[in-house]
């Protein structure tokens, strides 16, 4: 059905562009730079257009089209200086040039906006952005590399948060003791360690509780997994909820929160001799592009340890373990252990990206640690492409964009096309408001994604053979029903 | 118990449910010897090499390997000990490179942790590097020369069943399991296989326990056989005596054949 339907529409488009004298074989045999040239300044171009007739067209669009295209068209991967091979790194680093010099031209009145998606990302957004694409690489550790099925991410998320609120906040007022916490006036109570040291503590914490969580759980195989994953995710966020009076003690402060929770930033000395910022809250309207700056290291570290692990003696025993369970056991490769070190890796990230969260957002609320957060991140990985860096980073972009700004943006251009008082032609009467449907346009887009590209959008290599053609991995008699196979070893 | 044994099982037994698949099987596997297992079809000898390897538990007695009881550790235990195996429906990792295969066999013999790789110390990269040196030489070894970067999926039947030996070699065994390895190959590639096992003892010093249907490799190359049918052990003793065993005559070929 699907194949025909593209067969359909190649034949077509074929057809019409024989008329002007390009026939199908005449293309194929140009030179393939030139085909991949043609076909980047003719999407670019329709691009332009559809900005241009109806979106906002402003002059920095050329400049959009032109940055594209030097990035799209050359084929840097031969590319090489003085004999070493540099190609594959010039990619990255201009997107992570453009991610850095964002705050400059991302703004609003400068830049042209699409139709129906609006304006560029505000910097709030481009925050969020960068805190959950760490979160998504952290769970790709989980699902994407070692192909275990976590349902209860968000729990590692919450006990990162919650961490920031226990040691850079008041919570705990018959305590004393500032540790290089910063913006705090003198005489106030709590826990305020630094927030950069806070980072680590969550970090080591949240890997803990994964490691906690993992010894039982991990045991289990494909759905059952799944399913405590879940009752684990659920359980975090109704501790935090009615964590007020712990056997008479306030460890969370219930629906309320924890909240203000400092903010980082690198104190007098350092400021006085690198020039680096003093206390980020204190920044006013550059606040959130040093937030952000700091997110993108955050983010970069966590990808530099997802591309070193991926190439590692326990990265090849990740994707052993999602090829083959029993063969990888078989082969040497402790289980237990080994999945156990996928999911602390995995929760070490998710923590330290929701204790940065929490900084930035100065509080840590229960309201934000629901399943939906886990499924919000689980779609990232999946949309994107399990396993490869590069999908689960887009992934996590266009979803947190979408569900930030995105959703609103395309809810107010159908509204001013197609609702009340809409400028083209009225179908509806009533406000439609799209981010109130944002689960059921996550599930559509999901199932789409699962129709047509199961293995995501940017995939692995490996990754789309296994969807494929399914993982051969028939669980013996025992790994199904004897629960002695995985004791651990105590030797 | 005897001196040189190099695995030893005693009564060993497992019983799925009702069906008692492998009743009380004691043998002894001598170090550096070429040990067959044969018996029909269905008469449990991979249920029993499961339990040699900690794949299955057995429902009761005891693995013994080197003189250390195995019986209650997991699978990667049983490797880490010394003992390799292959299967016999191939279970490769398809979709990684045949180096891969191989490095990945090696994961008991390697040491970088979670920090070391993360930060690529020299020590991790020496080692890695010296890993992949001994894939290369292991997939050479096992005739698979230039074929290191090919995916497993996409190799020939013989190949794969190569590259489960060269990834069983990996894990530095000192006793090899192989299951079946001659299953679906040709007269010429089962003749080449059997010389192989000769040189896996010759060059490598090791003791093979093997899984045969093909009589020819089992006679030509084994020191002992031990014989199972429907999970009892029948016969054991030199290919000889094995082939003029009258149990083993019945119970391959039905007691109406002997007696007629």
């Amino acid at each position: 059905m699907r194949a025909r339907l593209v067969k359909a529409v190649a034949d077509a488009w074929w057809l019409v562009l024989s008329r002007f004298g390009l026939s199908r074989h005449r293309w194929q045999t140009l030179p393939r730079l030139t085909r991949r040239t043609v076909k980047a300044v003719v999407w670019v171009a329709l691009g332009l257009v559809l900005v241009a007739f109806f979106g906002v067209w402003k002059l920095s669009a050329l400049a959009v089209a032109a940055v594209v295209l030097v990035l799209v068209v050359p084929p840097y991967g031969k590319v090489t200086f003085r004999g070493r091979p540099v190609g594959k790194a010039i990619l990255p680093v201009a997107v992570l040039a453009l991610a850095i010099t964002y705050p400059f031209y991302g703004v609003v009145s400068s830049m042209p906006q699409l139709p129906i998606f609006g304006p560029v990302p505000q910097m709030s957004t481009m925050v969020g952005m960068a805190v959950f694409t760490m979160m998504a690489l952290g769970l790709n550790f989980v699902v994407g590399y070692a192909g275990l099925l976590d349902l209860g991410y968000v729990a590692f998320y919450a006990m990162g948060s919650y961490m920031a609120g226990w040691f850079a906040s008041s919570q705990f007022a018959d305590q004393n003791i500032n540790f290089g916490g910063i913006g705090v006036a003198p005489g106030v109570t709590g826990f305020h360690f630094s927030i950069w040291l806070v980072l680590i503590m969550a970090g080591i914490a949240t890997a803990i509780i994964g490691v906690i969580i993992g010894l039982p759980t991990l045991r289990l195989r494909g759905d059952y997994l799944a399913i405590v994953t879940l009752g684990f995710g659920e359980i975090m966020p109704q501790v935090a909820r009615n964590g007020d009076s712990l056997f008479g003690f306030n460890l969370t402060n219930g629906t309320g929160g924890i909240t203000p929770i400092d903010g980082p930033g690198f104190g007098g000395w350092f400021h006085h001799h690198l020039g680096l910022p003093a206390n980020y809250l204190t920044l006013g309207t550059n606040a959130d592009r040093v937030f952000f700056w700091t997110a993108l290291v955050l983010v970069l570290l966590t990808v530099f340890a997802s591309a070193r692990l991926r190439d590692s003696r326990l990265g090849r025993a990740w994707i052993a373990i999602r090829e083959d369970e029993v063969a990888a056991a078989a082969m040497g490769v402790p289980l237990m252990r080994t999945k156990t070190w996928a999911y602390a890796t995995g929760a070490f990230f998710g923590g330290v990206a929701g204790a940065y969260y929490a900084s930035y957002n100065g509080g840590a609320f229960p309201d934000e640690f629901f399943f939906n957060i886990s499924v919000f991140i689980l779609c990232m990985v999946i949309l994107g492409g399990m396993g490869n860096i590069w999908g689960v980073i887009f992934g996590a972009c266009f979803l947190e964009y979408l569900d930030r700004e995105g959703l609103a943006n395309i809810g107010a251009w159908l509204n001013g096309h197609f609702g009340p008082g809409g400028s083209d032609f009225q179908i509806w009467h009533k406000t439609l408001d799209v981010p109130l449907y944002e689960f059921g346009i996550f599930g559509a887009i999901l199932v789409i994604v699962m129709l047509f590209r199961p293995e995501g959008l940017i995939p692995s290599s490996r990754r789309a053979a296994e969807f494929r053609e399914g993982v051969h991995d028939e669980p013996l008699y025992d790994v199904e029903h004897d629960e002695r196979l995985y004791t651990p070893e105590t030797t | 118990m005897t001196q040189d044994a190099l695995l030893q099982t005693l009564g060993l037994r497992k019983e799925f449910g009702g069906l008692v698949a492998v009743d009380d099987v004691s043998f002894v596997v001598p170090e550096g010897s070429i040990v067959s297992l044969i018996g029909p079809n269905g008469a449990g000898k991979t249920t029993f090499f499961n339990m040699l390897t900690g794949v299955y538990k057995p429902t009761a007695g005891r693995v013994i390997f080197l003189g250390e009881d195995l019986t209650t550790k997991p699978p990667h235990a049983f490797t880490q000990r010394g003992i390799g195996r292959t299967f016999q429906n191939i279970r490769l990792f398809k979709n990684m490179t045949a180096l891969e295969n191989v490095l990945v066999g090696m994961h008991v013999r390697l040491k970088g942790n979670l920090v070391e790789a993360i930060l690529r110390t020299p020590r991790v990269r020496h080692e890695e590097a010296a890993a992949r040196a001994t894939a290369r030489e292991l997939l050479e070894f096992c005739g698979l020369r230039r074929k290191d970067e090919e995916i497993g999926k996409n190799m020939s039947y013989g190949d794969q069943r190569r590259l489960e030996v060269a990834r069983a070699l990996a894990t530095q065994p000192k006793l090899l399991l192989l299951d079946e390895p001659t299953a679906g190959m040709n007269p010429q590639e089962t003749q080449e296989f059997t010389e192989f096992v000769g040189r896996l003892r010759t060059e490598r010093g090791l003791t093979v326990l093997l899984i045969e249907h093909d009589m020819r490799v089992v006679m030509g190359v084994s020191d002992r056989v031990t014989v199972l049918d429907y999970g009892e052990k029948i016969a054991e003793g030199t290919p000889q005596e094995i082939q003029r065993n009258q149990r083993v005559i019945e119970a391959y070929l039905g007691t109406a054949a002997v007696s007629s």
